[in-house]
């Protein structure tokens, strides 16, 4: 197959497609590399006219500690986790049960009930978030993490992914459950969720990263520091420092990026299965 | 144990009608299979007693008792699928324990972590971990119990799906084509073993194929289905000698059955090509019947056959198997041959375009209206002396 591919193209081809593929992965990096580079020299060298992907002068020590102690980061950083575990919790408690019943019941209304949830992952979160707001303020929620957390419990993507996932699933499977005594209740939770792990863990990441880096909703529901994600943070961290020491700065930066991209490595290989179904069995 | 008893199930899916009224009793302890094409509703039959559908009328009993309102897991029958239907993330012991945690083990016992230290669960596990293992090393898996089912052969997902229906000792077993995954070689094992099973548990099983020979050589009985009607429900040789549809006879053995097309004549002697065959049956005079004869039933001879019964015609075609041997003979004005089963040792000298005679045993034809049931032989006289019209000769 490949070598037939390979045959089949020429070598100038080979060349272009891989200068090309290149080009693109250079552009989505050079921001994060940059953004490295710049957290490890000290402020004098940011700025020298001759650029150099390494400091003349090691600098992280000193940038990484400004980072953690002229503002909270690790507080930032564990209401990150704070909000992005209970978002996910929360997520999973609601989208399993409503994709296996929107994938594997019969019940009246089905088609119709799907076709209202597709039409949810229409609509933009900034159109309900007047309402959303007004509710919280009416309960007296605001500035808390339940603010942040309660608009995202319910994933309409999450249903939409895990049903399709659960499609995928033999109905014996689901049958034979059924017969050595589970209730549908448990078959969601002792059968499909462990079948369907690979797309369970796609879904975490990418609820983990949308969920981290959301900006403005805690933007607009979060006053106090104390409460602050992470992308906050770095906004309170770049007010607070006047927006001129990028060292700092961008060594808040890679702090917060850091666990997104630990989490997305260690899920690689489920997340690609996940997302393109190829799992089960 | 307990017997099963279906009351005129029906059952339809949007506009087709699958199931026509079904009425079956199985009896305690016995094996019987559903034998039918694709698409004839055995395997709705057997969902509808396991609870996985819903009959649309009619009652399903399981030991005396009505289930028709009960859940799958309160009907006490376990089943065994056709895809086995283990679950692809545990090991085979987990596989097999689990049906036992879901009866002995509490909602809160069966947390994970803390269901552990619960009171009572450590002395339920064991038992549990104590019943699977004799399970599973009963039917000869305990060296696999920590394996996947991806890491399995088929024939060893088969016995661990065995080994889950067992293990909680179901009233009945319920199975859905479990062999047919399997390849030529195993399945023939199978079928042994599963019959051995049946004779060791001595529980109630209905078995689902669409295979005659796994519904011939397992069964005490076999129901044998086409399109949603239970045509006929005996014990595997009465099937085969004594089909009471055509449908039925046709179905069930190999090569298929030879049947060719006659009218019962004035006499109520049954015509075939004219000819009236010393086979007297109860029917209107003049009616279109099919006769039907089993291969081994046909004898074939060089030059004429002596018996009343014989038909002249040419072979196409000698099939040697080893054990038996398959004669295909045309005779006009048929177009379909006619096969006859014979001892290698009297296909010796039979050659490929040689006139040949088929004779028959008149006791051994069978006779179908054109709606296919049986019609009753009133007299069939063995080789005969010609008679005298409107008699027949006894010998």
């Amino acid at each position: 197959m490949r070598t037939r591919s390979i045959a089949a193209t020429g070598l100038g081809f080979q060349l272009f497609r891989h200068a090309a593929l290149g080009l693109g992965a250079f552009l989505m990096l050079a921001p994060f590399v940059i953004m490295i580079s710049v957290s490890l020299k000290p402020s004098g060298e940011i700025f020298s006219p001759e650029f150099t992907l390494l400091p003349k002068q090691w600098h992280a020590w000193q940038n990484y500690a400004d980072a953690f102690t002229k503002q909270p980061l690790a507080r930032y950083i564990l209401n990150g986790f704070i909000v992005t575990g209970s978002i996910f919790a929360c997520q999973l408690l609601t989208a399993l049960p409503c994709a296996y019943a929107l994938a594997k019941l019969r019940w009246r209304g089905r088609e119709t009930m799907f076709m209202l949830v597709l039409l949810g992952l229409l609509i933009p979160p900034q159109v309900t978030a007047i309402p959303l707001y007004i509710l919280l303020w009416q309960l007296g929620l605001l500035n808390t993490y339940a603010a942040i957390i309660l608009p995202s419990t319910i994933s309409v993507f999450g249903i939409f992914l895990m049903r399709q996932f659960f499609l995928t699933v033999p109905d014996d499977l689901i049958n034979a459950a059924r017969l050595d005594g589970l209730g549908e209740f448990a078959i969601v939770w002792r059968i499909m969720m462990p079948t369907a792990m690979p797309a369970v863990i796609a879904f975490g990441v990418l609820s983990l990263v949308w969920n981290w880096n959301e900006f403005f909703w805690p933007l607009i529901v979060v006053q106090s520091e104390h409460l602050a994600t992470p992308p906050l943070g770095v906004v309170f961290f770049a007010n607070a420092e006047a927006g001129t020491n990028y060292g700092p700065l961008m060594a808040a930066a890679t702090a917060i990026t850091a666990p997104l991209v630990i989490a997305f490595l260690a899920a690689q290989r489920w997340f690609i299965d996940g997302v393109t179904m190829t799992a089960v069995k | 144990m307990a017997g099963i008893s279906l009351r005129n199930i029906r059952k339809s899916f949007k506009d087709a009608q699958i199931l026509h009224g079904v009425s079956l009793d199985i009896a305690d302890g016995e094996f019987l299979t559903l034998v039918g094409p694709s698409g004839c509703g055995k395997t709705t039959l057997l969902r509808i007693i396991a609870g996985l559908e819903t009959q649309d009328s009619g009652d399903v009993l399981i030991g005396e008792r009505m289930v028709d309102d009960l859940p799958p897991k309160a009907r006490d029958v376990a089943m065994v699928f056709q895809s086995y239907a283990l679950y692809p993330y545990m090991t085979v012991a987990e596989n097999i324990a689990l049906p036992l945690e879901m009866r002995r083990l509490s909602a809160l016992q069966r947390l994970p972590l803390a269901g552990r230290f619960m009171p009572g669960a450590r002395a339920a596990r064991a038992g549990i971990d104590r019943d699977v293992k004799a399970v599973a090393e009963g039917l000869g898996i305990g060296h696999l119990a920590a394996r996947k089912p991806a890491q399995l052969s088929g024939g060893q997902r088969q016995r661990v799906a065995l080994a889950r229906a067992m293990v909680r000792r179901p009233k009945a077993f319920l199975m859905d084509e479990p062999l047919s995954n399997l390849d030529a070689k195993m399945r023939v094992q199978a079928r042994t073993e599963i019959s051995e099973l049946h004779r060791s548990l001595g529980a109630t099983f209905v078995y689902v194929t669409h295979d005659q020979a796994e519904a011939m050589t397992m069964s005490d009985r076999v129901a044998v289905m086409m399109g949603g009607h239970l045509l006929q429900v005996a014990p595997p040789q009465v099937i085969y000698d004594d089909p009471q549809d055509l449908a039925v006879a046709t179905f069930i053995g190999t090569p298929e059955i030879n049947t060719l097309p006659g009218r019962i004549g004035a006499d109520g002697r049954v015509e075939v090509i004219g000819t009236p065959w010393p086979v007297t049956v109860e029917g209107q005079p003049g009616a279109e019947v099919t006769v039907a004869i089993r291969p081994e039933a046909l004898m074939v001879t060089h030059g004429a056959a002596s018996d009343a019964i014989a038909l002249v015609g040419t072979i196409r075609h000698v099939e040697m198997l080893g054990a038996e041997t398959l004669v295909h003979v045309v005779a006009s004005p048929l177009t379909r041959p006619l096969v006859t089963r014979i001892e290698p040792s009297a296909a010796a000298a039979l050659r490929t375009g040689d006139p040949v005679a088929l004779s028959t045993d008149p006791r051994r034809v069978l006779v179908f209206g054109k709606d296919g049931k049986r019609i009753a032989v009133r007299q069939s006289s063995p080789p005969l002396v010609p008679a005298a019209r409107g008699e027949t000769v006894h010998v």
